[in-house]
């Protein structure tokens, strides 16, 4: 496998470009009109997570966006999925 | 390379797929049985769908020399109506025999709801009584979690299922350790958007291993690209994964799982 000096010449570009497309979209929500939204709550929240010292952090953000209930719903409210859990 | 693309929608893709696959070096591809974008209105409709899967797409992937084999149920995000579900499911003995079926899927949960795990424990049963393969469906971003977990407290209760017979698919970082840790096979769907990227499924591989696990593309109708297993080969060599490593995952693994139906044949 690489070793880190090795997978920074190849990814370091390409998470740089995403990690400033990230403030990007931060910005642009920051410039349009509109209320709340949970989404954006989750989406805040999780970015520490990126700052802690552990080795799991794709993991910890995935759960950050779960529905973490355990009960069975009685109908499917909608077919899809909103990324966050809404409800 | 030849690899095995075990998972991929070809009824929402074009024969220009087809030639790609074929280019890329793909041998062999399983298309479940699943949702085609809208619910369809009858039972009918799902009549002339296994139809497609069993005649008519073996012939289209035939053209370019790969083998075509197909798994059959209602998905679940049409199994919300159990009366429904029921109907389409009365279909499938008809089908079952044919010669590219290999088994139950992709069957699983969409939502969450108590008649989608209905439905699912009824599919598994079918699976069960005709002694064939699983392949299980894991629900979307924030409700994959959960699904799973309901998924497999489920399959506990079956005590005659043979667990190496049922692969789980859509695993992500968050789920494929109670997958594996359970003694299922794990699928990695690599999606540009969601489930897995190529990058995030090599870490998976990196961390958990390579035992009992796939890659595929589930190409349908939405973001999707059914060269995705090709270049994520590609990118576990640019990662130095031996040539050994890289067809595990993409040929060995596949073709080791698909051999326990008595249908899959290279």
């Amino acid at each position: 496998m690489l070793n880190k000096k090795e997978l920074l010449d190849m990814q370091f570009i390409d998470a740089r470009a995403r990690l400033i497309d990230l403030a990007a979209f931060l910005d642009r929500l920051e410039r349009h009109e509109g209320g709340d939204d949970i989404r954006l709550r989750y989406f805040k929240e999780a970015l520490p997570i990126l700052q802690e010292n552990r080795p799991d952090r794709a993991k910890a953000v995935l759960e950050k966006f779960s529905d973490h209930t355990t009960e069975l719903s009685e109908t499917a409210p909608f077919q899809g999925a909103t990324g966050a859990p809404v409800a | 390379m030849n690899y095995i693309e075990p998972h991929a929608h070809m009824v929402s893709r074009t024969t220009d797929d087809y030639e790609k696959l074929a280019l890329a070096g793909c041998e062999a591809l399983c298309e479940p049985a699943f949702w085609a974008g809208f619910d369809r209105s009858s039972a009918d409709g799902f009549y002339d769908y296994f139809r497609q899967l069993t005649e008519y797409e073996p012939k289209r992937a035939a053209r370019y020399g790969i083998k075509h084999f197909c798994w059959l149920c209602i998905n679940p995000k049409e199994a919300d109506d159990p009366g429904f579900a029921r109907e389409v499911m009365a279909l499938i003995p008809e089908f079952i025999g044919r010669e590219n079926v290999l088994g139950i899927g992709e069957i699983g949960l969409n939502k969450n709801t108590r008649s989608e795990l209905k439905i699912f424990e009824e599919h598994v049963q079918i699976a069960l009584d005709y002694d064939l393969p699983i392949l299980i469906h894991t629900p979307h971003l924030e409700d994959k979690l959960k699904g799973t977990r309901i998924i497999l407290d489920s399959l506990a209760n079956f005590s005659q299922l043979d667990r190496g017979k049922v692969i789980i698919d859509h695993v992500e970082e968050h789920t494929v350790s109670h997958v594996l840790d359970a003694g299922y096979w794990a699928g990695m769907t690599l999606y540009p958007e969601s489930k897995c990227t190529p990058a995030r499924a090599i870490d998976i591989l990196e961390v958990y291993g390579s035992e009992n696990i796939w890659m595929n593309s589930a190409c349908d109708w939405g973001v999707s690209d059914p060269m995705a297993v090709p270049k994520c080969a590609l990118e576990m060599k640019r990662r130095k994964h031996s040539p050994e490593m890289i067809r595990k995952v993409t040929y060995d693994n596949p073709a080791k799982f698909l051999s326990q139906s008595p249908r899959f044949k290279l």
